[in-house]
């Protein structure tokens, strides 16, 4: 069957694809480890001809940097706070959306929309509706008048203004903020996901369970749960896999300061921790420190497959 | 006589029970729609605020008590954005980037798919699973080796830089290979006895019978041009070569914190446009690609 002719042609079409994935994939996965592992490795030394020996000595360096773990911190924050409450939002939407008719497609159309939208962008309408109100400015000088739609609305039911993320704004008010925006952004694809699973349902179990007159709360967990199940784990580990790569987000709000004014690197992400290391060509550090977000994730992703291995009905 | 009469009771006793529940299931629809009118406010609001705020003075836009529809509509800010951001330039620079490594990995995904669905070569099998491997590690550990090699091409600050990196999605060619898969082995044998070539038989009978998913990458690829972000962040971040997201950010990171916010959310809502544009026409396309992949761009 196989003849030679088809050989060198079927070699000929993927060519491109080859020399492509070997320059900017293969070769990348390779090198990465052998830098990671090379103690010190730098981009500038490596042009001075210097030598450097094999070792964990990047892992050790990258894990004791303050920076690192805040970035660490950060980064695994916003993964156990965004991905169930967003899970759970988009659960409940497209329950809800499955067991209407009337505005349906209008509605589901609506819960797309974030999907398609550029994360900087949006950021940066985020970044003004929660943005502060009144005069800001330090030292007398307080000509900045800002106005911010969220401080507006508190304000207008009797409440104090929060500076969100403004300079001087608090930690935990940066992290509200970027929940906020995180699961908005976070909901048009699992509702998607969701809402394809609950509408290949068959109905045949909602009829006996309507018959046998089960509550709607007992459907919800005895049925429309567990049947969703193989579509809720697709949600979750694939928004802890994006969650643990939490970047643009941070600078459509923030900016590439990566925190408020006057607190930069505040709110850096692991992913933001490797792109600050490459100008400064710590190539070394840097994979090392994409080894472990690799690390994270991979273990991660095996404990959520264990856990719906479990509790996954198929 | 008393089976008639216990018929007459329960059907009273079904009305009166189904009279509470029509009351119970009304209100539990009212509960639903309340929950989800509700959700989607929340959901359309940031898009509605961008529009409106782009179109308000700055005076009104810094009112105490804000308002919800612009009282004077300020088309000017639009221009103002233009030239403030210099939108034109960024536009051209990322059609020309989305343009062409949209056609170019085209090219590259329909030739390696055509080779997995059809060709017959040695190591066809673990070729493709090493593909598919490779999906599984996060783009993040490329990026580093990437920097370093375009800085030893002397790519940096290139238009090359932006275009053959990521060009090769192994993604796309797992997609296209499933649809290619689809069509019947026969035609091929058919075509080849006619003496049909290869490319003749790709381009008349493949690709028109794949385009949904032709289209879908197209999309996909181009809305990745646009909205990328952090890789042109780090190796083209020039003004001959900035792409608009970039353009976008950079243009409205003011130190002394002074910025026009209408002119700003003016910006956002141009760069917000042709996505929108997208979505309206070629939703169902986009749709069918991310359900499949959950990867955004």
């Amino acid at each position: 069957m196989v003849d030679s002719k088809q050989q060198w042609k079927a070699w000929l079409y993927l060519l491109p694809a080859i020399v492509l994935l070997l320059v900017f994939t293969v070769w990348p996965i390779i090198n990465t480890v052998r830098m990671a592992f090379m103690e010190g490795y730098n981009g500038l030394a490596i042009v001075g001809g210097a030598t450097f020996k094999f070792g964990i000595g990047n892992f050790a360096k990258v894990i004791s940097f303050t920076s690192f773990k805040t970035s660490l911190y950060n980064t695994m924050l916003l993964c156990v706070l965004t991905v169930p409450i967003s899970t759970f939002l988009a659960l409940l939407i497209a329950v809800a959306l499955n067991s209407i008719r009337p505005l349906q497609k209008t509605l589901q159309t609506i819960f797309f929309l974030p999907y398609v939208t550029n994360s900087i962008a949006i950021g940066m309408v985020f970044a003004a509706m929660f943005n502060i109100v009144g005069n800001m400015g330090t030292d007398g000088h307080d000509i900045i008048i800002t106005a911010g739609i969220i401080n507006n609305c508190i304000e207008f039911f009797g409440g104090e203004p929060i500076n969100w993320i403004n300079a001087g704004s608090s930690y935990w008010a940066n992290i509200t903020v970027m929940v906020v925006y995180i699961v908005w952004n976070a909901l048009p694809f699992k509702i998607l996901v969701l809402l394809g699973g609950l509408q290949s349902v068959n109905k045949q179990y909602y009829d006996a369970a309507k018959v046998d007159g089960t509550p709607r709360a007992r459907v919800f967990t005895r049925i429309t749960v567990p049947l969703l199940s193989p579509m809720l784990a697709y949600v979750i580990i694939t928004g802890f896999i994006g969650g643990f790569k939490e970047y643009s987000s941070i600078v459509g709000i923030f900016g590439e300061d990566m925190g408020p004014a006057g607190a930069p690197r505040r709110l850096n992400t692991i992913v933001g921790y490797i792109y600050d290391a490459l100008p400064k060509m710590n190539y070394g550090q840097a994979s090392a420190a994409a080894l472990i977000l690799f690390a994270i994730i991979f273990v991660v992703t095996m404990i959520n497959l264990q856990v719906s291995k479990k509790r996954v009905h198929y | 006589m008393t089976s008639t009469k216990r018929t007459i009771m329960n059907e009273r006793n079904i009305q009166s029970v189904s009279v509470k529940q029509v009351i119970f299931l009304v209100l539990f629809k009212i509960l639903v729609y309340a929950f989800l009118i509700l959700m989607a406010v929340i959901v359309i609001f940031p898009f509605y605020w961008m529009v409106i705020s782009s179109l308000k003075t700055l005076a009104e836009y810094r009112l105490s008590i804000p308002t919800f529809w612009p009282k004077q509509i300020m088309l000017s800010n639009y221009a103002d954005a233009f030239t403030t951001a210099s939108l034109g330039r960024l536009f051209l620079n990322t059609a020309y980037v989305g343009i062409v490594s949209t056609l170019l990995s085209l090219v590259i995904t329909v030739l390696s798919a055509f080779a997995f669905a059809r060709l017959e070569f040695k190591g066809k099998d673990a070729m493709f699973g090493a593909l598919l491997a490779t999906m599984m590690i996060p783009g993040e550990l490329f990026t580093i080796t990437n920097y370093a090699t375009i800085n030893t091409f002397g790519w940096m600050h290139t238009f090359k830089v932006l275009i053959f990196p990521f060009l090769v999605s192994v993604f796309y060619i797992y997609l296209l290979r499933q649809n290619f898969m689809q069509i019947p082995n026969e035609l091929y044998l058919a075509a080849k006895v006619d003496g049909t070539s290869d490319l003749k038989y790709l381009w008349k009978v493949m690709i028109p019978m794949s385009l949904p998913t032709l289209i879908s990458i197209t999309i996909l690829k181009m809305m990745g041009a646009w909205n990328s972000y952090v890789w042109p962040n780090l190796v083209a971040n020039d003004d001959a070569h900035r792409m608009i997201t970039n353009g976008l950010r950079n243009a409205f990171t003011d130190a002394t914190g002074d910025v026009n916010f209408p002119v700003q959310m003016a910006a956002v809502a141009i760069v917000s446009a042709p996505l929108f544009l997208v979505f309206i026409f070629l939703r169902k396309y986009i749709m069918s690609g991310v359900s499949r992949s959950g990867i955004k761009g």
